[in-house]
């Protein structure tokens, strides 16, 4: 009696795993974002771009219905690893996508490929898993880490600025960033200035600024490192003076502390709230009117991930079992990005424009970056030669 | 040109010294009087910067808001002692500093739960929303100079107050000996009571007054609490007088060092090794400094005496 139900159990297993009917099944997809702490805003931006679009798409992408999974990874690399395990073995996910921070990035990519799964990062583009450690199970909607910073480094240099001050949190992605920036410029750097992690007071480094008397400053400060520092630039008189070129210091997380402070002042991005593609302003005024926010980047990102996804599965049919097929389609990004002009390059890094965005105030009172002047023309990030894999 | 910039950083280290020091006189007390470790110490800083932006949102004035949130930091200060910190006295510091951690925890989510996640601003108020040029081409703001006028002020009342008043008394003699206050008849749970909401006042006031010039965020008492600590060790614990001193001496330490240190070792090294070395060793000279004093004297600058 034991022995047959315990075949019969086995059997109806077997035929499920089987079964044809699988397309019939809620497509799973794994959100894995930092959701807690100081910097949670950005989670929420990716989170609800996110489900914006799978909102857009009827509840549904590629034709079936979604199941998001939304974790938070708590920006500690250990703590989203067991979750991304989780979600692969428990809740047997389609895709992870995520995460914001290039640490979580680099800590979850394993396991994540490991089992053959897609990942699908909306933000955070380390320069190994670009170039080295690059991953035919990998795709990013966002952009290699390095590129933003680049864009102000080629500005910098355009314009000749002759001398520049250079301001970073002393941590990995703060060095990576000032890196960046030398990629292009060429001029004489007077002083890299490396400020601790979660420096709120900038005061000492302003004083140092206006007695060095450069050309411009560029700084990376995410979060509320960068509402203060830039605050107080403001506050100080310098803004009017020594133009300000940052990446990832004013962006739409930060524009509601920072408000007035901030406009004038420049960033690099791949997209703005007011690129002038119809799908970008129908996004924008219905994430606007959802979430009571502009939408930064991170949303943008999101966006487009969903997008993608659905436009992979429309191509396979809605199946994901077929891994090389399911790539392929992913490969092919055969959607409307938000931000115009969208492909992959052989490392699932994307091929895009990059422009020097500037803070303004718009009419209705709320601030967004604009788009001031496209600086690079689908640009490769330049870590995509060192990937081997053939994806 | 150097002069005048080292003056500027030496007003830096000032205010960012009064600022530690409002933060530090109330942990110095809580620690030296009831030999009661409060890690939470560093949230009451957070909950008064949080309050004085709810309240001048509210209000649309940042002098009223601050008449506000002061007594309301004064009450959650209070609350907190009845709630959870007054069955924590008799415990062991290993406890005191696991439940008070959790507060630091559950705080941090509540704020971000009624706030949420992103930074707040606090525009300056507006008759000090004005600044002096001090040297060519920087502006130093009045509010600054606010900060650095409140703070001595407050160090005054306060030495006023521990010197010179009946309560004063009680509370130095509490640090030096409480068995024997108690014994002579003072009500120590109520002494305690008062110490404690004065201490979550100051540490609220600090809060406020700094909300306008750094954001208002989540977990933002976290890293200034390590300082603070910093501070009664090397001040002597229980000492307003030495809490006073080595708040002043770190923030200078702190910001002069970090802005000149990269300068001062150019005289030694080749520049490039020089602003290397610099950067690693700026943020490490306060805790050079905290090792020398405790070298020298082990029990801080001006311990309470036993």
């Amino acid at each position: 009696m034991n022995l047959t139900i315990k075949c019969l159990g086995f059997a109806a297993a077997m035929g499920l795993a089987a079964s044809p009917a699988l397309a019939q099944e809620k497509l799973k997809v794994g959100l894995v974002l930092t959701l807690s702490g100081p910097s949670a805003v950005l989670g929420q931006q990716a989170r609800d771009g996110f489900q914006l679009a799978v909102k857009d798409l009827g509840g549904k992408l590629g034709g079936r219905d979604v199941d998001v999974i939304v974790v938070d990874d708590e920006l500690k690399p250990d703590v989203a690893v067991t979750k991304v395990k989780g979600l692969l073995e428990r809740d047997k996910v389609d895709f992870v996508v995520g995460p914001i921070f290039s640490n979580v990035a680099v800590a979850i990519q394993k396991p994540i490929v490991d089992a053959k799964t897609f990942y699908i990062s909306t933000n955070a583009g380390p320069s190994n898993l670009a170039g080295k450690s690059c991953s035919p199970f990998f795709f990013a909607t966002s952009y290699q880490n390095d590129q933003n910073h680049e864009v102000l480094g080629k500005v910098a240099q355009d314009r000749g600025y002759k001398k520049v001050y250079l301001l970073a949190p002393n941590y990995q992605a703060g060095k990576d960033a000032l890196a960046g920036f030398k990629r292009h410029y060429k001029g004489e750097i007077v002083e890299e200035s490396y400020v601790p992690l979660n420096t709120l007071d900038f005061q000492s480094e302003l004083a140092k600024i206006a007695s060095m008397k450069p050309d411009a400053i560029f700084t990376f400060m995410p979060g509320g490192m960068g509402v203060n520092l830039v605050k107080q630039y403001r506050a100080a008189g310098l803004a009017d003076r020594i133009p300000f070129l940052s990446a990832f210091t004013v962006d739409e997380s930060t524009l509601p502390a920072q408000q007035d402070a901030a406009v004038g002042m420049f960033g690099g991005s791949n997209w703005a709230p007011n690129l002038d593609t119809p799908q970008n302003k129908t996004f924008v005024k219905d994430y606007e009117a959802a979430y009571n926010s502009v939408p930064g980047s991170y949303s943008m990102h999101a966006y487009d991930a969903a997008l993608l996804i659905d436009s992979a599965l429309k191509a396979t049919g809605g199946k994901t079992e077929d891994k090389d097929a399911l790539r392929a389609a992913l490969k092919k990004a055969d959607f409307k990005s938000l931000r115009g002009d969208f492909k992959f390059g052989t490392n699932g890094f994307p091929i895009q424009d990059f422009y020097l965005v500037k803070v303004a105030k718009r009419s209705d009172g709320k601030f967004q970056t604009e788009i001031e002047e496209k600086v690079f023309d689908d640009y490769t990030d330049a870590y995509a030669k060192e990937c081997a894999a053939t994806n | 040109m150097t002069a005048t910039l080292l003056l500027i950083q030496a007003l830096n280290g000032l205010q960012f010294g009064l600022i530690l020091f409002l933060i530090a006189a109330g942990l110095t007390l809580v620690f030296g009087v009831m030999d009661f470790i409060n890690l939470a110490h560093g949230v009451q800083y957070m909950v008064g910067a949080y309050l004085v932006a709810a309240f001048s949102a509210w209000t649309g004035n940042f002098g009223l808001a601050l008449l506000l949130a002061l007594p309301t930091a004064l009450a959650f200060g209070l609350l907190l002692e009845v709630l959870i910190f007054r069955h924590l006295y008799d415990r062991d510091h290993l406890d005191q500093v696991l439940a008070t951690f959790g507060v630091i925890v559950f705080l941090n989510q509540a704020v971000k739960f009624i706030w949420g996640a992103a930074p707040l601003n606090v525009p300056v108020p507006e008759i000090f929303s004005g600044s002096i040029e001090i040297t060519d081409g920087l502006l130093y703001p009045v509010y600054r100079l606010v900060i650095i006028a409140a703070g001595l002020a407050v160090a005054l009342l306060l030495y006023v107050l521990v010197s010179r008043t009946r309560v004063g008394m009680l509370v130095r003699a509490g640090a030096t000996n409480p068995q024997m206050v108690s014994a002579l008849g003072v009500n120590i749970q109520r002494l305690f009571m008062v110490v404690f909401g004065f201490g979550a006042m100051l540490a609220g006031f600090a809060g406020a007054m700094v909300a306008p010039i750094l954001s208002v965020e989540p977990g933002m008492g976290d890293n200034i609490l390590i300082l603070a600590f910093v501070v009664i060790v090397i001040g002597g614990i229980g000492s307003i007088r030495g809490a006073f001193l080595a708040a002043i001496l770190i923030g200078l330490v702190d910001t002069v060092g970090r802005s000149f240190a990269p300068n001062i070792l150019r005289f030694f090294l080749d520049p490039a090794t020089a602003s290397q070395t610099g950067r690693a060793v700026a943020p490490m000279l306060i805790y050079i400094f905290m090792a020398a004093v405790l070298f020298f004297r082990p029990s801080g600058l001006f311990p309470a005496k036993r």
